[in-house]
């Protein structure tokens, strides 16, 4: 019997042949926490009573969540991270260079079938590279920057085709979206996710990103998908590394496989207060907003911004909107400043926030008031997120966001392409 | 080493499902501190503001399923334990967060927990994975832990595990 993605990048990893429902401890090719976990995990390790990490070259910390810092609380635990990573010699990327997720990718750190834990639940994002990443936990990371090593159940894996082509103004977004509202909060619990079919092939690798991050929102540990040439290249241009893919035999066994013919999907929105809440955009058409943020690990890149440039060239954000821009990155910032899109933003009227995770934390950067609506290229929308429980999130592309920021309601960004 | 006790004894609070780590501790607190008492204060106050005064010392969090879903904050489990939440018993876990309990030494359960409503007390024998619901004397089975997960459990987390063995145990 054939083997899954996940069962031969864990099997490689534990240096046995390792099948679904196993235990394994695993070999990690890299480790890293951001500003939410780091603190945390440092405590762990330093009561692990752990004096050195196992590889300086392998683990790597980010200020992103709270960046830069909105108290002299974070600000000690910002410096307690600082102090760490001099101390033992790992990379850490400072206030204003971007958001883990995009940085991760952005700078060569993973690599085709690498296996890869980050103290984040969004690290399922290098999926799209063909890269067995999951988010753990804290002490998790402690234990995974003392030893090189983590404890995983190998879990079994769900097969998703997505067939046809999406319609113009149907982006990565609304494919996740429409996804997590099919499979619904728990609908891969404890599951790998193999992602393909040709709608993912007309993806670009940024698009695949959106996809891979949301896998997190039906519950599962992985979404990965196959590598090609758009892969080989990305990867190429990054890392030094050899790139060998991955492939699913063809014997291999699902626990399930699903088809989703998505070519007359239309813009998808998750209304509050759950991401697997989703309709198609003209069911909640016309709901007014007063906050729009674009940005995030989800839909902070390149371009991301570009289709929202686009949409809002030369047209004013709603008077009654305040519309926040967070590139995922300084690369991103600089690129689509280069490009002309943040001045797009800006005459527009909207707000242009550092690199890092914006207000989708709810800790700074553009806190709801009780009881107002907003729209976001996020990834979640739980009740609280943005740091106030009065407040209505909906989630959707950034197309979806401009468009809305435009008119100061929900509105479906066909109208503007 | 603490000896964790293998008896709880406990009154239920009952939640729904897809319970999620923000709705267990809001980020506009996880982010400051690391004092998990300070967290424990403000343990589910955006989906239910009461219960901080409710909860005593001792008593369950009973809920349905993927418990502990999104974000990967080991605040959560630790906010729970804090608060002096002795045990979660959930249909299901998500799974950041049944690794976090376990490693951070929080007692979670998982079972059916659909007979099981608020106020009920409850008896946990965590070594045998037997809930007894005291007033109707129902007995529910707990899914039984794998032998390496029992081997973390049972030195209290994965902190004391590595001080124990100063690494993974096998390999």
């Amino acid at each position: 019997m054939g083997k899954t993605i996940a069962e031969k990048i864990l099997s490689s990893h534990a240096g046995e042949d390792v099948r679904a429902g196993n235990i394994v401890v695993c070999n990690l090719d890299f480790a890293f926490a951001q500003d939410g976990t780091a603190p945390l995990a440092i405590k762990a390790f330093d009561k692990m009573g752990q004096k050195r990490v196992f590889d300086t070259q392998k683990i790597a910390f980010f200020i992103d969540h709270n960046a830069p810092s909105p108290s002299s609380d974070v600000s000690s635990l910002h410096r307690l991270m600082r102090d760490f990573a001099r101390k033992h010699r790992i990379r850490l990327y400072d206030v204003g260079e971007g958001i883990c997720h995009q940085l991760v990718v952005e700078e060569g750190w993973v690599g085709a079938g690498d296996l890869v834990v980050g103290a984040d639940s969004h690290t399922c994002t290098y999926g799209a590279l063909n890269v067995f990443s999951t988010g753990v936990g804290s002490t998790d990371l402690a234990a995974a920057m003392a030893s090189g090593k983590l404890w995983f159940g190998v879990p079994g894996t769900i097969k998703i085709f997505f067939k046809g082509k999406l319609l113009p103004g149907v982006y990565a977004k609304d494919l996740a979206l429409y996804l997590t509202g099919k499979l619904g909060a728990r609908g891969a619990l404890y599951k790998s996710v193999e992602l393909g079919g040709e709608v993912i092939k007309d993806l670009s690798i940024e698009a695949r990103f959106t996809l891979s991050n949301m896998i997190m929102e039906v519950g599962a540990k992985a979404g990965v998908m196959l590598g090609d040439e758009k892969t080989e290249k990305w990867l190429a241009e990054r890392s030094k590394r050899k790139i060998r893919f991955v492939e699913p035999d063809e014997d291999a066994r699902y626990d399930k496989v699903l088809e989703f013919d998505v070519s007359r999907l239309v813009p998808q929105v998750a209304r509050p207060h759950s991401v697997d809440n989703v309709v198609s955009v003209h069911e909640v058409e016309g709901t007014s907003i007063e906050e729009a943020f674009l940005g995030t690990c989800t839909n902070g890149r390149l371009e991301d911004l570009r289709i929202a440039g686009k949409i809002l060239k030369d047209k004013k954000v709603h008077p009654e909107v305040r519309f926040m821009v967070a590139p995922a990155s300084r690369r991103v910032y600089l690129d689509s400043m280069k490009e002309g899109i943040l001045e797009i933003f800006i005459e527009a009227g909207a707000v242009l926030l550092p690199p890092g995770c914006g207000c989708c934390v709810g800790t700074h950067q553009g806190v709801p008031s009780r009881g107002e609506n907003v729209i976001s290229s996020a990834n979640r929308n739980f009740k609280g997120r943005m740091g106030n429980p009065e407040a209505f999130i909906y989630l959707a592309s950034p197309a979806t966001v401009a468009a809305s920021a435009i008119r100061g309601k929900i509105t479906d960004p066909r109208r503007y392409l | 080493m603490k000896q964790k006790k293998k008896v709880l004894r406990g009154y239920a609070h009952k939640f729904g499902d897809d319970i999620n780590t923000d709705y267990i501790i809001s980020g506009r607190y996880k982010f400051k501190t690391l004092n998990s008492r300070e967290l424990a204060k403000h343990l589910l106050e955006d989906i239910d503001p009461d219960f901080n005064k409710r909860k005593a010392s001792g008593d369950l969090i009973v809920a349905g399923e993927n418990f502990g879903c999104g974000s990967s904050r080991e605040q959560a489990p630790l906010a729970i334990k804090y608060a002096g939440i002795v045990a979660v018993l959930a249909k299901s876990f998500a799974r950041i967060f049944y690794r976090n309990a376990i490693n951070i030494g929080l007692p979670i359960v998982q079972t059916n927990t659909e007979k099981i409503e608020s106020g009920d007390e409850l008896e946990i024998d965590l070594a045998s994975g037997e809930v007894h619901v005291i007033k109707n004397n129902l007995c529910l089975k707990a899914e039984p832990f794998p032998s390496f997960i029992l081997d973390i459990i049972e030195v209290g987390g994965l902190i004391e595990y590595f001080k124990k063995y100063g690494g993974w145990k096998i390999r």
